[in-house]
Formats: C-alpha cells, structure tokens, sequence
C-alpha cells in the first residue's frame, strides 16, 4: 500500500509546502466535519450493497424455500445449493448463452461504436443532431425497446420479415426459433447499446492532439492506414471502460428478456443466468437456490470489475 | 471505406473528384446508419396510430393513411396508463433528488478532503456501480416484506393525505431502494467533476476560516449548478426506466401502485396474442417522458453517460 500514500498526497499538498503544522490540523478537523457528508451516504450504501450481499450469502447457505423463514442456525449452513446450482442443466446452458450474449454483444458494440465515432469524427455537418439520433434508443427503457422489436420481430407483419421476403429467404420466426432467438435479441441490444460506444470513442477522438493526424497525412498514410496504426491502438482505454460496462451489462441483462413474453421464461433458447435467478427466486420461491445463482453471477461481475479497477490504479485515474 | 489517397500524382481534378465521392460515401452511410437507429422507433409510433385492419394491410414503416388512421389505440393505452404516470413520478423525483444529494455530499467529502483511506471508499462505491442486482433481489424483498414492512406502517399516513391513496404507501420502500442504490453512480458523476474544479477556491475559504458546510454551500453548490443538471438528467431517466427493482418490490402489474414499466409488458396483451396497436400506443406513451427529457437535453445525457466510462 506504500504507492497509495503518494497518488493521494501529491495533488493537494504542493501547495502548502511549509505549512506543515497548520496543514495538520486543517486534516484533522476537517476529516472529522466532513464525516457527515461522505458517512451519511456512504452508510446508506453501504447497508444496501454490502449488506445486501452478505444477506445473499447468508441465505445461500440454508436451505431456504417457499414461505417459511431461513433457518440459519449453523448446522442447517453448507454450500449445498452451490453444488447443485452447477450440477443443473439449466444453470450450465444459461451460462452458455451468457456466454455468447456477453461475448459477441461486446465485441459486436465495441467495432460499431468505434466505426460510427471515426464516421462522425470525419468533420460531418450537423454531427451533433446526428449523434442525438444514434444515441437516442440508449435513453430509452429496455421494456419499451423490448416491445419495439417485439413488432420489428413480428412473424407476420413485421419489418423485419418484411426485409426477409423482399430478398427471397421467406420469413424467419426470429423470436420463436431457439436457434435465432438470443441472435435476434443480441442484435436489438446492440442496436440500442451501439450509440453508447459511440460516444465514449468519440470522447477518446476528440480528446487527441490534431496534429497527429496531418503529420501522418504529410508522410503520405492513407486515411485507413492513420486510424490502423495511430488512432485506434490510442483508444485503448476508452475500449477498456466501455467493455467493462458492456459486459457487465451482459451479465444482469433481465428486463429486454422478461419484456419480450411478459412471463419469467423468456424465449425458448435466450434463458441467462439473471433470468434463471429471478424465475428460481419468485416464480418458483426457492431462495437459497436462486441466491446460490445470484452469488455467482457477482463472482462473475466482480472478475470483469477487478481487473478493471486495478487497471484503473495503475494509471493513476482511480 | 478509404478507397482514394493511394494515387499521389497532383491531379487536381481527379483530386476533387476523390474527396467528393468520398464525401458523399460518408453522408450515405451516415443517412443509413439514422434509418437503422430510427426506423423500429418509426413503425412503433406509425403503428399506435393504425386501426387493427390498417396495422395488418400496411407496412408498418407507412404512415397512417385516411381511412386507417385512429387515436382510439392511443385512448386506450393512455386510460390503461394514466395512474401507473402518477406513480412512476411519484416515485422516481423524490428518488432521483435525493439520490443526486446524497451523491453530491458523498462526492465533495471524499473529493476537498484528503485523508487517508479515501481510495478503499472510492472502491466500495465503484463496486456499487457494478453491482449486479440480482445479487441483491432476495434479500431486497425479504428486507421490505418481513423484516422492516416500511409499506404498511406508512400506511395510514397516506390515506390520510389528500391526493394520495393507501396503496401508494408501497412506493416508498422502491424510493429508498432507488435512492441507496442510485449514490455510488452519482457520487462517482460529481466526483469527476469535482476534481476537475480548481483547488484555489477551496484553500482560500479553507484560509478564510470557512466551514466545511460553508465552502460547500457558498462554494460548491453554486459552481456544481450544471453538474446537478447533468446527473438529475441522467438519474431521472435511469430511475424511471428501471424495471427489476419494481418488479421486485411491487406485487404485480395489476396492482394500483404498479409504475410505467411494470405495466408496458401487459398492455394489450390477450389469449389471441398482443394487440400492437395498443401496444406501441402505450410503448409511445411510456417513453415520452424521457423522450421530451432527451431531446432537450440530449448534451448533459451524453456527458452523463461519458463521465460514467
């Protein structure tokens, strides 16, 4: 912990160099009036996330189900559920589509948004109203882009299908076919969440000295090759966060799902471990067995999150 | 898409040639990539304004066309609507100002002060962020429905009230939810900004023998006027179109206190399938708030959702 001494001292104390005493004193009042400020918040949250967790667990470890109470007294607490949460085929084929969901989601958004930022990044006229637009499907609540595609999805008279015919492959049931279905909502979710990328590049782009850019132009590099070579291995950071956030969200993604049938099973073969949670939880009422879920899916969030704060530290922008 | 610039002879013709079709082909793709952005967005609303025969006859991305156009569908959604809008904002400005508050405060302390300790505090928070609800949801409703019935104690209060009814006593524990859950983004929103800011204000009230609460309200607040625009923008919309929490705490979609988004998904919903033109009416209707909300404030959303990476 020695180098965390000097990232948080360096900043504030330059300015004070000889007023040692005086400096002294000012931290120590004011760490204790601040309290108030940080403490009431920081208690608030703190009860509801970490509380929250180690309630989770606790209720993991017993056997809880249905409407009595969690028995929690110690010879009733073993990992059991754990166990049988990985020994369930439906747990394993949720994670799979997890898998697939968070793995092409990501990737899919990250190259999109990238393209759209360096398209928008070209000096194009009205790029304000135009990044307004892409953006747009981001400020909207996942119950109502899932009913949107519900329609576009539609067998018979949906856009989508509409596309379909007009080219001669007939219509595709997009939402009833297991096979399609998590490709078909993979698509509207990059379709909403496409936007975003584009604006955390875009914020990356703008940030970059000009001059990089005709200095590359001068040497005689193509517009393709600066952005290969210079531009793009720069905006390694803005991936970084923005997978982050991406592939957290892929993890918890409930809402698009539920919204689609309206019912806890959501579309045949786009079952992921938020919605086996919720429906093991409180449609079936087996607690401990969804709180075993509800475990690993923090696991899983917390091995993309550390990484990333470490990452984080290292630079210095913690 | 860089199909020009190899050629390095000075043709100025050719050159201007070039530029232009390269020009064009960027606005081509700029025109289509707004029609894939907006067009499910299109027949949505084209459909809320079609009678049943229109919604089956036409392409959905068609206007309503004389004879096929209706506001009955509208009617409808907005009837099956108007008290779960109440709802929706009666829960969701409360939760969204009191979360801003906590998160400004939470911000300015671990931001002007320096102690130690500060970045394992920072680090809890920006879990909090992350934080998958559902590790949460089973203790969340056992919380507010066995240990602390916060709903039915309040109860009595709000029949007193005018206005308000008993059953709108079970939007208060989704309030608090929303309000604890909703500090660790906004303290981490108004951090950013706060360490952006220039010291010397700060030391020189801190020199002037000004308080803590002092430099806050006189100095802080003040300057953070466009910031609590930025972060009441981005939380409103986050808190109103938040669906697990509800779905949690509020017993149904059927249910009098139920919000906006509890109740979308059942909309025009019958034995013979979904209606969808009762369902883009009441989908049109549910997102106007944010809609209005975005277009007019589509610049403090961006930076909202940019701080946030």
């Amino acid at each position: 912990m020695g180098t965390t001494d000097t990232t948080e001292s360096t900043k504030p104390r330059t300015e004070e160099v000889g007023w040692e005493t005086k400096v002294r004193y000012f931290l120590n009042s004011d760490l204790v009036r601040s309290s108030p400020y940080w403490g009431i918040p920081f208690l608030l949250m703190g009860i509801a996330v970490y509380g929250g967790i180690g309630f989770n667990t606790a209720i993991s470890l017993t056997d809880a189900r249905g409407l009595g109470a969690p028995d929690y007294s110690l010879s009733n607490l073993d990992f059991e559920m754990y166990t049988q949460v990985l020994g369930s085929s439906a747990f394993l084929s949720a994670a799979q589509n997890n898998l697939v969901l968070l793995v092409v989601f990501t990737t899919v958004c990250l190259l999109l948004g990238l393209f759209l930022a360096i398209l928008l990044d070209q000096g194009i006229r009205y790029n304000n109203t135009v990044q307004t637009i892409y953006l747009l499907p981001m400020a909207l609540s996942f119950v109502i882009t899932a009913q949107v595609w519900l329609w576009m999805y539609n067998y018979d008279f949906g856009v989508m299908n509409i596309i379909t015919r007009a080219i001669g492959i007939g219509p595709v049931d997009w939402i009833g076919n297991p096979s399609i279905a998590l490709g078909s909502v993979i698509f509207a979710l990059i379709w909403q969440f496409s936007g975003y990328t584009m604006v955390v590049y875009l914020a990356g782009l703008r940030s970059l000295p000009d001059d990089q850019f005709e200095a590359a132009h001068v040497d005689g590099a193509s517009t393709l090759k600066t952005y290969i070579r210079i531009i793009i291995p720069q905006m390694k950071e803005a991936s970084v966060s923005a997978a982050v956030v991406l592939m957290v969200f892929a993890l918890k993604a409930f809402t698009f799902l539920y919204a689609l049938t309206g019912r806890y099973r959501p579309p045949n073969g786009t079952d992921i471990l938020a919605t086996l949670m919720v429906r093991q939880a409180f449609k079936l009422g087996k607690w401990a067995y969804s709180a075993a879920i509800a475990t690993y899916l923090l696991i899983l969030a917390l091995g993309v999150i550390a990484p990333y704060l470490y990452y984080q530290y290292r630079q210095g922008s913690l | 898409m860089a199909s020009s610039s190899s050629d390095q002879t000075f043709d100025v013709a050719s050159l201007v040639e070039d530029y232009s079709l390269y020009r064009i082909s960027q606005y081509v793709l700029v025109i289509l990539f707004i029609g894939f952005f907006l067009a499910p967005l299109e027949t949505g609303i084209m459909t809320a304004f079609k009678t049943n025969r229109a919604v089956a006859e036409t392409i959905p991305l068609m206007p309503p066309l004389a004879e096929g156009f209706t506001l009955d569908n509208m009617m409808f959604a907005f009837n099956a609507l108007s008290g779960a809008f109440f709802n929706s904002l009666f829960m969701a400005i409360p939760a969204t100002i009191g979360s801003v508050l906590f998160g400004s405060m939470a911000a300015y302390g671990l931001t002007m002060v320096d102690w130690r300790g500060q970045l394992g505090v920072l680090v809890l928070f920006l879990i909090g962020i992350f934080l998958p609800y559902q590790a949460v949801l089973v203790p969340l409703a056992r919380f507010w429905n066995n240990i602390f019935p916060l709903a039915s104690m309040v109860e009595p209060l709000f029949v007193a009230l005018p206005i308000l009814q008993g059953y709108h006593a079970n939007l208060v524990p989704l309030m608090i939810t929303h309000i604890a859950y909703g500090i660790p983004i906004c303290t981490i929103l108004f951090r950013s900004y706060y360490q952006g800011l220039p010291t010397s204000y700060v030391e020189a009230a801190k020199i002037d023998g000004a308080s803590i609460t002092k430099i806050y309200r006189r100095i802080i607040l003040p300057i953070s006027k466009p910031m609590f625009g930025v972060v009441f923008i981005y939380q409103f919309t986050q808190i109103y179109n938040e669906f697990l929490f509800a779905f949690t705490l509020i017993t149904g979609s059927d249910t009098p206190e139920a919000v906006v988004t509890l109740i979308l998904p059942a909309v025009g919903a019958s034995t013979s399938g979904v209606d969808f033109g009762i369902r883009m009416s009441a989908a049109f209707l549910a997102a106007l708030p944010t809609l209005i909300i975005y277009v007019a404030f589509a610049e403090q959303f961006a930076e909202g959702l940019k701080t946030d990476a």
